[in-house]
């Protein structure tokens, strides 16, 4: 278990900065509005492109970038945030570790989670998370949406739903609706796969045949060139998707297909929450800060992370209070509303505690488009066109 | 209750276009996107009179001629306004200003300045003009009349607005990667301070004084109040999501703040530093988060206020007395800033997306011109044409 503690005070900011002339602040008023970030690590696959390695702070460091800029703001209005993390090694018990930061500085009642469905439920599940609001920047399931949503956990990052909603829409405003899907092995592929056939009957697109590649035993580097070819072989369609949330083989299979089709999904043209691409709405400025904090680009998770911290930080500094119950309050409020640099308010679906958000269509040279597509309408928000929209969500836990 | 995408109307459209391209009329020589929209033809008030000259031209002019004789004449004369200015636009991808002479709006000029140009102010007398080069780290001050570079102020890192004191020599300048209000003196080219604010600060004024000096934080969401005399920050005004502009009334007793993600506009006391009155839009037809006001002109005569919605395409009008959105007029796509002529007859808008300016009639509230300039216009300042009268 590797437990680190970053900086707390609102003087921390300031102190970075060469020369300012002296400014009337207000006193702090009150302690530490105290956050904890928790992850459980997650075992990769070995890079086969001589990818960049997997960024061992994702997310993490996205919520000290999010603490940072609390603490920029909040100084304004007399209160300072803090931010302990710990992470877990594959296989250990998150449980005792949410235990030890819920009982460790400032006593968190904001925990952001960056682990796998199971574990988010584990610990919503925990009599401790009885007063405690869970941010979840790592679970993309819709179930936890659905039927195993729960009432204190918030979801920042977008669910597959979302996703693969925002993708459809881009085939259907492209015409490019005939899809043929390649799948993976794992379950969260499985899961992607089912989200993509919801999203093709939503939107009135068709899959037209579907595969599966398992790249297990077999060295792509070498047999890319002919295993795709076959796996890639059917009717006629307009797109290649494919679901391979691990990146094992999807990178491999653009421009390896059968017949010269885009390949879209998982990698190729995806549907995602940030993106090194992202420009607009001055993403860039929070791109430039993520960058000189982190030495590296932002990715969907980093940016969760910083949302997650940053919306509590806006509750916070509305609220003019370090007080946990009533910024709790007002984060599970639909009225409460809060900017994500992605051009409009954001804020929590009532109905099942998802961030309702735009979502990027990219690849790792360009952003294509931004879901919701123009012509996708919805009575109260073309925002709630992506993902399980209120009478779709089985859950109740809202008390919707 | 989802819609697929409603097929691509406009196809064959290049007939119609080709019959009225070359009218003296907003939007001529291309179909405005808005056409597409139903309430084009549904909407009440200035908004339908030019929406229907935009869409539906060749009809509508045939209709007003038959109806008015000459009325529809004498509107478009009405476009030459009776002292001629020059209107100067950052052209923030093609790292230009264009020139637009007033008396025909035609592009007489365009000249190079430094990397993303954005704000951009004229000195009181109308000879040095401040460009905001927000990715050369600098504030330019070019001589308007050859385009030549005089001098580059120290500007901090990242300018994207800033105000010009009553003074005439100190610069306030907003430092948007940095969080900080960079103050320099125009004439000595150096930097008398560096204050701190929140987290990207965009907007910038000075009160009509010169003792108060304001600027917006986007991401911290508040007006950062700063003495002038001391050069300090001595408080802040929280309002809503992401402040981008600010702007005192003539008479210095409000500030008016747009905020692009809330959607409205506060109206600052500036006495209390309280805000006295929220002012929000709505837009038959257009989603409310498309509504994103950013830039704000007021009338000297304290009447009007005009306010850029950015992606709806529409400059509200305001009257700044009753807090009341009396119209709001259509221009080109994602507009960001407006600027008064000096006889403040004319409103001119910069339209990002469509790379135009559109010009609004002020006593008749309707778009008279769209102009073509560089790829995404951002800012624009007007002075009186050289040799015409003094303007502010």
């Amino acid at each position: 278990m590797r437990r680190g503690v970053v900086a707390l005070a609102g003087g921390l900011v300031a102190c970075l900065l060469p020369f300012f002339a002296a400014s009337a602040m207000p006193a702090l008023t009150a302690d530490p509005v105290a956050v904890a970030y928790l992850e459980r690590r997650i075992e990769r696959p070995n890079p086969l492109n001589n990818e960049d390695p997997f960024p061992a702070d994702e997310g993490l460091k996205g919520a000290e970038l999010g603490l940072r800029d609390s603490n920029s703001t909040g100084r304004f209005v007399g209160l300072s945030f803090g931010l302990t993390s710990t992470v877990v090694e594959p296989g250990a018990d998150i449980r005792a570790a949410f235990a030890g930061l819920l009982a460790g500085a400032g006593h968190p009642r904001f925990v952001v989670i960056n682990a796998p469905a199971a574990d988010l439920l584990t610990l919503a599940d925990a009599p401790e998370a009885k007063d405690v609001i869970l941010l979840n920047i790592g679970a993309t399931d819709t179930s936890l949406r659905d039927v195993d949503c729960r009432g204190r956990v918030l979801h920042v990052i977008p669910s597959r739903a979302m996703l693969t909603d925002a993708l459809v829409q881009l085939l259907v405003f492209k015409r490019w609706t005939r899809i043929l899907l390649v799948a993976g092995p794992d379950s969260g592929d499985g899961l992607y796969a089912e989200s993509l056939r919801r999203s093709a009957r939503k939107f009135g697109a068709r899959i037209v045949a579907e595969t599966k590649f398992d790249a297990r035993g077999a060295d792509l580097r070498d047999s890319a060139l002919r295993e795709f070819a076959l796996a890639t072989r059917g009717p006629d369609h307009d797109v290649v998707a494919v679901a391979d949330e691990a990146g094992e083989f999807g990178t491999n299979l653009v421009y390896n297909t059968e017949a010269p089709r885009p390949v879209v999904g998982t990698q190729g043209l995806s549907p995602a929450a940030w993106g090194r691409p992202v420009e607009a709405w001055a993403a860039a400025q929070l791109q430039q800060r993520f960058r000189k904090l982190a030495g590296r680009a932002m990715d969907p998770v980093d940016w969760a992370g910083w949302m997650a911290v940053h919306a509590v930080g806006e509750a916070a500094v509305k609220l003019k209070s370090a007080d946990p119950a009533a910024i709790a309050k007002l984060m599970l409020d639909p009225a409460f509303e809060v900017g994500g640099f992605k051009g409009r308010a954001l804020s929590f679906r009532p109905w099942n505690g998802q961030l309702r958000q735009p979502l990027y269509l990219l690849w790792p040279g360009a952003v294509v488009g931004m879901a919701p597509v123009e012509g996708f309408l919805h009575r109260s928000t073309e925002l709630d066109t992506l993902g399980l929209d209120r009478p779709e969500s089985a859950c109740k836990a809202f008390g919707g | 209750m989802i819609r697929p995408p409603p097929h691509r109307r406009g196809r064959g459209r290049g007939r119609e276009e080709a019959a009225f391209s070359g009218e003296a009329l907003p939007g001529a020589g291309r179909l405005p996107r808005y056409c597409e929209r139903s309430e084009a033809i549904q909407g009440g008030g200035p908004l339908s009179d030019v929406a229907l000259l935009d869409c539906f031209a060749p009809l509508a002019l045939t209709v007003k001629r038959l109806m008015a004789g000459g009325a529809a004449m004498a509107l478009l004369l009405g476009a030459l306004p009776a002292t001629a200015a020059e209107i100067y636009v950052t052209n923030e991808r093609d790292n230009t200003i264009s020139v637009i002479d007033s008396a025909t709006y035609a592009v007489t000029r365009t000249f190079p300045v430094g990397r993303r140009p954005r704000g951009v102010v004229f000195s009181k007398d109308g000879k040095r003009l401040f460009v905001c080069a927000s990715d050369s780290d600098s504030v330019q001050v070019i001589d308007p009349d050859s385009g030549k570079l005089l001098a580059d102020l120290p500007s901090g890192e990242d300018p994207e607005q800033f105000a010009l004191s009553p003074d005439g020599r100190t610069l306030f300048i907003a430092n948007e990667n940095n969080a900080t209000t960079t103050v320099v003196d125009v004439d000595t080219k150096s930097v008398k301070a560096q204050i701190d604010v929140g987290i990207e600060p965009e907007g910038m004024a000075v009160s009509p004084d010169g003792r108060t000096a304001v600027t917006t934080s986007e991401t911290t969401n508040m007006v950062h109040w700063i003495d002038v005399a001391t050069l300090a920050a001595v408080d802040a005004t929280p309002v809503d999501q992401r402040p981008r502009h600010a702007e005192f009334a003539r008479d210095g007793k409000t500030l008016w703040v747009s905020s692009e993600i809330g959607g409205s506009v506060a109206v600052i006391d500036v006495a209390t530093r309280k805000v006295v009155r929220t002012i929000r839009f709505e837009i038959k037809g257009v989603a409310s988060d498309r509504i994103q006001p950013v830039g704000i002109s007021l009338t000297d005569d304290g009447r009007l206020a005009f306010v850029a919605l950015g992606p709806s395409d529409r400059v509200a009008v305001v009257d700044a007395k009753t807090f009341q959105v009396s119209a709001y007029i259509l221009v080109g796509r994602r507009v960001w800033h407006t600027a008064l002529t000096p006889e403040q007859d004319r409103l001119v808008t910069t339209n990002g997306v469509s790379g135009d300016v559109t010009v609004i009639d002020v006593p008749a509230l309707r778009a008279i011109k769209t102009v073509k300039v560089g790829r995404f216009p951002w800012g624009a300042a007007i002075r009186p044409a050289p040799g015409g009268a003094a303007g502010k």
